[in-house]
């Protein structure tokens, strides 16, 4: 697929800290691209230089080859994690409001369907759900039919079927061939929707591909589960890792059976063990750490 | 500047406001009760003091001409050179009597009873004097007429200082101009639409209140409501300007609140919105005249009561118009998003 946004060694200092380190990115058209990181990894700062919104101190972006022109806002369209819209304004309107700033509009019967904002969209925006909310500024974001469209931790306070229903719009989207540029805290949702994942902290990208490319390059093994109820802690050969944790205990292996047999071998009850693969969120914590961030 | 990005914005502004009732009554209703409670405060007798007007450049001692008349007390003598004006002011009552020692004269307005008291009193502590009597007649200008014009420009100056300054640092701080930045709309235009959204609405709510109280009260023009459109006009622009140079680049709404708050309260206390500033301080009457509240009164009060004309107040426009250029430019080029 051919490159439609690249990102050359982007570098921002504000006073003094570093929060882009040299950062190079490529996004394929027509993919969706999951950037995660934890809190102070340089995500926003990034995703706002690559908008356009803040300027680099160092670096180029280049849009379908171009350094970011004029146009650039014409063809993107943008979900912030929190945006406030113009009070005592409805769905209705503020649709209308941002239809008539772009060039080039999508009808807004096909916009308000697509979304699903009818029910809502007479109604005053400080009085919408959550999950309303976020619909109705994906519908924005979508309004000038945009080719790069950026999605800022789009379902951060969304309720589970909130959150799915907003996936289902996403996969619309992805479906019409445009190219999304995804921030997210969860792993689910990246997994579920990114075909590309880059993994950054300290301004840089730490690891980037495929959610399966990752986790087949970091990780050989599954994880045994089981509750600490029924782990009377045995001393297990060294091959065996054991994680404990606050109710479960999990076993890093890379032969399930081997495994299973030592533990029948100590007693151990396996009426709860639950086995999964590697995720996400365990090469998440892998390679950003497990200390807490501010 | 594209228009329809403009209108887009302008006409969504006009709603928010319109559609906001506590703040649409508070814009209404405040002046009108403030106005309605200074005229059933002032509608009783009025005060027990005379004023009367004396012509010369030494006024004082050419007063004393007139015999004993300038020992009285409870009469307070004030000098005036230019005689048209001061004639004006006898026929609106602002002064009691005008007397002219050096030319032997003297005026008084029919209609009014002080001006009668005086008369009276003028015959009998200057006897010997010939002095002929000239008459005018004329509508008194009560305390009310003289204060409903600075409590609409003040009522204006809150409307434009923290409709403009203090919406624009919500919309910065709730992150909505972010969101606009975002959008090929331009500075220019977003400003362009704030400016001019609140314009039309603070002149069609001061038109409203103005023709309410006139309806209730009944306030004496002597001008042209052209002239007092165009005052208003240009006044609101320069408060609008000011309350975009606080907005430019403030982040905080409680740093807001506290500017716009330093810039209004001095206002409303020196530009002669409550009693006149020819009392006050040599000092404070050059200061006041760097507010544009300042010059919104004078030149509408100028207009109401003695009939002038735009050219009249031309100095006042021209302030204003200095002010708002000076104020607009800054924060233009002060003005961020973010």
């Amino acid at each position: 697929m051919a490159a439609l946004l690249v990102a050359q060694h982007l570098v921002k200092h504000f006073r003094g800290v570093k929060a882009v380190d040299g950062l190079d990115l490529n996004i394929p058209a027509g993919c969706c691209f999951g950037l995660l990181g934890p809190n102070g990894a340089g995500k926003t700062t990034t995703v706002e230089i690559l908008e356009g919104i803040q300027r680099p101190t160092s670096g180029t972006i280049l849009y379908r080859g171009e350094p970011l022109g004029a146009g650039f806002r014409q063809n993107i369209g943008i979900m912030f994690q929190s945006t406030a819209l113009q009070d005592y304004i409805t769905g209705y309107e503020n649709l209308k409001m941002f239809s008539r700033f772009y060039q080039r509009t999508l009808p807004l019967p096909d916009l308000i369907a697509s979304c699903a904002l009818g029910e809502f969209l007479d109604r005053d925006t400080r009085k919408l759900s959550g999950g309303q909310r976020q619909r109705l500024l994906l519908a924005i974001a979508l309004v000038n039919d945009p080719e790069l469209i950026f999605l800022d931790e789009p379902t951060t306070g969304l309720d589970p079927q909130a959150r799915r229903n907003f996936w289902e719009l996403v996969h619309r989207i992805k479906a019409r061939g445009k190219t999304l540029l995804l921030t997210t805290h969860y792993m689910e949702e990246a997994y579920h929707l990114c075909d590309i994942i880059a993994i950054m902290d300290h301004g840089r990208i730490i690891a980037q591909g495929t959610p399966r490319e990752l986790l087949a390059a970091h990780f050989g093994d599954v994880v045994l589960q089981l509750p600490q109820t029924d782990f009377p802690n045995p001393p297990l050969p060294a091959w065996l890792t054991v994680m404990q944790g606050a109710e479960t205990v999990e076993i890093l292996t890379c032969d399930v059976n081997a495994a299973i047999r030592e533990l029948i071998a100590y007693n151990i009850s396996l009426a709860h063990l639950q086995i999964r693969p590697r995720t996400l969120e365990d090469l998440f914590l892998e390679l950003t750490g497990h200390e807490l961030r501010a | 500047m594209n228009f329809k990005r403009f209108w887009a914005l302008f006409l969504c502004r006009n709603l928010e406001f319109l559609r906001d009732r506590s703040a649409l009554t508070w814009n209404l209703l405040f002046p009108l009760s403030l106005i309605a409670g200074f005229a059933f405060a002032f509608s009783g007798p009025g005060l027990d003091s005379y004023k009367v007007g004396v012509l010369g450049e030494s006024s004082e001692d050419r007063a004393c001409e007139a015999g004993e008349f300038c020992q009285l007390r409870y009469i307070r003598f004030v000098p005036v050179t230019d005689l048209p004006l001061a004639v004006a002011k006898i026929q609106r009552h602002q002064l009691d009597l005008l007397l002219d020692p050096g030319g032997r004269r003297y005026w008084i307005n029919e209609e009014s009873p002080k001006g009668y008291i005086l008369e009276r009193v003028l015959r009998g502590t200057a006897e010997g004097l010939p002095l002929s009597k000239q008459t005018v007649s004329g509508q008194a200008i009560r305390y009310v007429d003289w204060v409903m014009p600075g409590v609409l420009a003040m009522n204006m100056m809150f409307s434009c200082l923290f409709g403009v300054g203090y919406v624009i640092v919500r919309y910065r701080k709730n992150g909505m101009l972010k969101r606009l930045k975002a959008t090929p709309l331009t500075s220019l235009e977003f400003l362009a639409a704030q400016i001019t959204s609140r314009l039309w609405l603070i002149l069609v709510s001061t038109a409203l209140v103005f023709i309410g109280t006139d309806q209730i009260i009944g306030f004496p023009m002597f001008g042209s409501y052209f002239a007092l459109f165009v005052v208003f006009a240009v006044g609101a622009l320069s408060l609008i300007s000011l309350g975009m140079l606080v907005a430019a680049r403030t982040t905080s709404e409680e740093l807001a609140a506290g500017l716009l708050n330093v810039l209004s309260w001095p206002m409303t206390f020196l530009s002669g919105v409550w009693f006149s500033l020819e009392g006050v301080r040599p000092i404070l009457q050059k200061a006041a005249q760097f507010a544009p509240l300042t010059h919104i009164i004078d030149a509408a009060r100028a207009i109401m009561f003695d009939g002038a004309g735009l050219m009249d107040i031309s100095g006042h426009l021209l302030a204003l118009t200095a002010m708002s250029a000076g104020a607009l430019a800054i924060s233009a080029w002060l003005f961020r998003w973010e």
